[in-house]
Formats: C-alpha cells, sequence, structure tokens
C-alpha cells in the first residue's frame, strides 16, 4: 500500500522474488547442464520507412539436437515495441515476459506509456539483472525495436550481457547466426526502404543465416513453419499472419532455387 | 489516563465519519451497455483521474478521498499485474480483485484509526452484457455484486439511482447509456439539467465490448464531445420499461447503500452484511 515505484521488477522484488528471471542464481550451469538447455538463436531488426522491421527463427537447439522447431522468439512488448531474444530459452523468455508487464504496469500507475528511450533503459534494467545468471551460463540478451512517437521513425536497441545498451542505426542481428544475417543485410539494405523490402530483405537475411548456421532453422515448407515477423510503425505493432509470412518465405525459396546465394551484390565497375 | 471505549462505540464512530464524509461526496455512476461497461463522474480535473484499468477487461472506479482511493488503485494494479505474471492473464478477474479489496478496507476499517472515505467499484466487461461483473465495495470493506446493470457510488447516490431504477433497461446504446447517466447525475447538480452539463465538467470511460486485449478507453476530447451532443439530442426513455426489472434487483445502490440505521449496535457492519453476506 506505501507509495512505491512504478516499476513492477522493482514491485517483484520486493513482494516475491522468487518471480524474477534472476531466482535461478545460485544454481550453477557450468558442466554438463548447459547442452540439455534450449537455446534460441537469431533475430533480425532493421528500420524501415516509417517503423522498424524484426523478425526471428523459429528452432530452438539443445546442443546439438534439435529441441523444438516451432519456437517464438520475438514479442509484442507493448503497441509500439517489439521485443526479440537470444540464448538459454527460458531465461530469455522469463525477460520478455517480466518487461512487457513491466511497460503495462508503468503505463497504468502513471496514466502514459514510457518513451522508448525509457523502456530501452528498463529493458536494461532487467538484463543487467540477470548478469547473475549470466555468468553461470544462462545467458539470454534481447534485442528492442520501436517506433519513436516524438520522433516519428523507428529504432533500435540491441544489448550485451552486462546490461549495455547500444542503439543501432540501421540495422541489427543477435544470436549464432547473427554474423551471417548481417552480412546478408548489409549487402541488400538501403536508407528508406519501404516496410515490404525491409520484411523481404529480414527473410532473405534469415535465410543466409540458416544456411550457413546449423542453429538457426530456415523456412520449414513442408510443416509451415515460417519466421516470425513482426513490424512497428505509427500504427502500432503487427505481426505478419502465418500465410503472409509464408508468401515471403516462398519467394525466397523459390529465387533460392535458381541462385541458391541468394540476391548478388551490384559491384560498382573497376575503372581504369 | 486512558478511557475505556467500547469496541462497538469505536466501529459506530468510524461508521459514523466515513459515512458522513461519503455523503458529502459528487456522485459517479457505472453502466452497463451494449458496447461495454460506462464510467460517468463530474471530474474538472483532467490530470487526478476517478477511473483507470485495472486489467485487460477490468476496470477500477472510485470517489472520495484521492490520495486515499489513489493508494488503492495503484495497489491493485500491482495485486492484479502480479497475479497475472505469476498465473496467467486469464487467471485475474474482477471477483478476485473485489474479494482482494474487500479483504484491504475491511482490514483498514478495523485497524486504522480513520477509516477511508472512499467508495469503489471494480467492472468487468464480458462477452455479453448479461456476463458483464460489477461489484461495489464501501469503506467498511463490505461487498455488494450489482445485477441491476448500474450502480452509483457517492453521497447522493440514492437520488441518482432513483432515475436509473426508473429508466434503465438491458441493452442501451451507447448514447442511450450516456445520456440517462448525465440525466441521472444532473439530480444531484440542484437546478441543473442534462443540458447544461459540458464535457470538461466530465470524466467518462468505457469497457469496450468488442477490443480484444486491453478493453478500458478514456472518453475525452472529440469523442465525448460528440457523444454527448448525440445523447443530449435522443428522447429521454420511457420512465417505465426497465423500472419493474431493476426493482427486482437486490444489488441496486438502494439496496446496498449503508443507510442511517446502522447507528445501532453494530455500527459499521450492519450497513453493508446484508448485501456482502449474500455474495460471499
Amino acid at each position: 500500500m506505501a507509495a512505491g515505484s512504478s516499476s513492477f521488477s522493482d514491485f517483484l522484488s520486493m513482494a516475491a522474488p522468487e518471480l524474477l528471471p534472476s531466482a535461478r542464481e545460485g544454481v550453477t550451469a557450468a558442466g554438463g547442464v548447459s547442452h540439455e538447455l534450449q537455446h534460441g538463436t537469431t533475430i533480425v531488426a532493421a528500420v524501415c520507412d516509417g517503423g522498424v522491421v524484426m523478425a526471428g527463427d523459429r528452432r530452438a537447439t539443445a546442443g546439438s539436437m534439435i529441441a523444438q522447431r516451432d519456437i517464438e522468439k520475438v514479442f509484442r512488448s507493448d503497441e509500439f515495441s517489439c521485443v526479440g531474444i537470444s540464448g538459454v530459452a527460458g531465461v530469455g523468455v522469463d525477460l520478455v515476459r517480466l518487461f512487457g508487464v513491466e511497460l503495462e504496469h508503468y503505463e497504468k500507475l502513471e496514466g502514459r506509456s514510457l518513451s522508448l528511450e525509457g523502456k530501452a533503459n528498463r529493458l536494461a534494467g532487467l538484463v543487467k539483472g540477470n548478469l547473475g545468471n549470466a555468468m553461470q551460463g544462462l545467458i539470454a540478451v534481447p534485442i528492442l525495436a520501436g517506433y519513436d512517437e516524438e520522433a516519428g521513425r523507428g529504432r533500435i536497441f540491441s544489448y550485451t550481457v552486462d546490461g549495455g545498451r547500444y542503439e543501432e542505426q540501421r540495422f541489427a542481428s543477435l544470436g549464432s547466426g547473427s554474423v551471417f544475417a548481417r552480412g546478408a543485410l548489409k549487402k541488400l539494405y538501403r536508407d528508406e526502404m519501404p516496410v515490404e523490402e525491409v520484411v523481404l530483405a529480414c527473410m532473405q537475411a534469415l535465410y543466409d543465416a540458416a544456411d550457413d548456421d546449423s542453429a538457426t532453422g530456415g523456412p520449414d515448407l513442408s510443416r509451415r513453419i515460417f519466421p516470425v515477423i513482426a513490424t512497428v510503425t505509427a500504427d502500432g505493432f503487427e505481426q505478419l499472419s502465418e500465410e503472409d509470412a509464408g508468401r515471403y518465405a516462398l519467394e525466397v525459396v523459390n529465387e533460392r532455387m535458381q541462385a541458391p546465394d541468394g540476391p548478388p551484390a551490384a559491384m560498382p565497375q573497376i575503372t581504369s | 489516563m486512558p478511557f475505556y471505549v467500547s469496541p462497538e462505540q469505536v466501529m459506530k464512530d468510524k461508521a459514523d465519519y466515513a459515512r458522513k464524509r461519503i455523503s458529502q461526496i459528487r456522485s459517479g455512476v457505472v453502466i452497463t451497455c451494449d458496447a461495454g461497461v460506462l464510467f460517468v463522474a463530474p471530474n474538472p480535473s483532467k490530470a487526478l483521474r476517478k477511473f483507470s484499468e485495472l486489467y485487460d477487461r477490468i476496470a477500477f472506479a472510485a470517489v472520495g478521498r484521492y490520495n486515499e482511493f489513489e493508494s488503492l488503485r495503484k495497489a491493485g494494479v500491482r495485486y492484479a499485474d502480479m497475479t497475472g505474471f505469476q498465473y496467467d492473464r486469464r487467471d485475474v478477474t474482477a471477483r478476485g480483485l473485489a474479494d482482494w479489496y474487500a479483504q484491504l478496507l475491511g482490514a483498514l476499517f478495523t485497524d486504522s484509526s480513520k477509516p477511508y472515505e472512499v467508495e469503489i467499484v471494480v467492472a468487468e466487461v464480458g462477452k455479453s452484457a448479461d456476463s458483464d461483473q460489477i461489484y461495489r465495495i464501501i469503506f467498511d470493506g463490505s461487498v455488494a455484486e450489482e445485477h441491476a446493470g448500474f450502480v452509483v457510488m457517492g453521497g447522493q447516490a440514492e437520488r441518482v439511482a432513483e432515475v436509473l431504477k426508473a429508466r434503465y433497461q438491458p441493452g442501451l446504446s451507447l448514447t442511450s447509456a450516456m445520456g440517462l447517466a448525465i440525466s441521472a447525475l444532473a439530480v444531484q447538480n440542484d437546478g441543473g439539467t442534462q443540458d447544461t452539463i459540458t464535457a470538461d465538467q466530465l470524466e467518462a470511460a468505457l469497457l469496450e465490448r468488442s477490443r480484444t486485449h486491453r478493453a478500458f478507453r478514456r472518453l475525452a476530447g472529440s469523442r465525448l464531445d460528440t457523444l454527448l451532443e448525440e445523447a443530449k439530442g435522443t428522447p429521454e426513455l420511457p420512465a417505465s420499461a426497465g423500472s419493474a426489472e431493476s426493482a427486482n434487483g437486490t444489488g441496486s445502490a438502494n439496496g446496498t447503500k449503508p443507510t442511517n440505521g446502522g447507528n445501532e449496535s453494530g455500527g459499521a457492519d450492519a450497513g453493508g452484511t446484508d448485501a456482502s453476506g449474500d455474495e460471499a
């Protein structure tokens, strides 16, 4: 009943600390357990004209085994932001759930939404709170994308396990396939791309990640499991339907039947 | 030198104090209609709200001392968010919150030297109007589930409820419900009528039935202006249609309003126990 802060995680840490993601601390994951935990893998995010796009593959691995084919790693965190996770899935999902309640809680208590910067800082705080877990091998790292209502554009924030928060200017990737995904985005991305083209570029990037990283899953046409794709614009958060995501995935797969390495980047002519 | 004061006297004094203070509070109404659950109260402030979202389909309404019901509201949001986080979003219910508020207000009434000068309503919008739930909780923790389709909070509850009782009928449109609400609330403005009420004197909110996730929406600005204009333009509802039905409603504001009859021994409890008894 006493006047407290508007943070749900602060309240939880007093009222029910066992519900926080950090409650796993003290249990050592080193040694034999780590390969039995489910790990989520690749997320990409890119700013588009009037907003931002985030996409994640659907694979979770436990060691070399595919633990789940249809896990979701991109979530709506509130009306104007979404968050993707990579790393130990259990910790990551906990973090996302807590973050979602955190944003809604603030909104209800204060009567207004947090600014996008505020959301990014709050997420950094939650990641920092998970540092003890990370030190024991339970590493989960989020990526935040949102529409900044004040600035009128999409923005992306990436994080490191220590709670470091870094704004990304155009696009970003996260997880085991992130290196390949970023390479692909680098060649495909242009400033001010319309949202549909950025969605396609993200799909291409995830395909390339799945192509070269065994822990990232590609589009599963036989089971109809496609990457989760979210867009956040002035109209708010929207997740593409399975049908729409499938259409983009099919386009990429069909194209790769002809050119397995994907669209080539245009090279400037050498002038001698 | 310490004096002995009997528990009866202590409770009676606290209840009298609370009733006296609440009788001076302007009333607010909560009405179910086809669009959802509508909340209307006179409130010139745009910053200090009487109506707020508690959880997805549940809202909180209160009249009384702002600092007191605001702390109750915040505590309720914390309780709801924690319950939803621990279990599932569907496991946060108006019934659970009403019970929790009843415990809290009951304990505050017994334990603190000054009772809370508030009346609160916890309402949940259902899939259809007959699955809407409205609970009214008063200063001593008495809780009543309202079945009449409306409830009035505050000092003028009886006078305002008379109008509602006479004219309310199930299946009202949002416009008619707003019209009914403002004409009922106009009773407490001496000499005022519904036509003199303007949007900036009102606070209004709706738990919107058709919304899928978070149903609470404030009605303000142009939306409220338009709604008020339409509501004033509609002919007044016949006085007879709904009266038979709501007269039977055990839970109308009149039925549960603590009366001065509670001054007899038993004090505060006498006001609300009959209403809360059948609920529990």
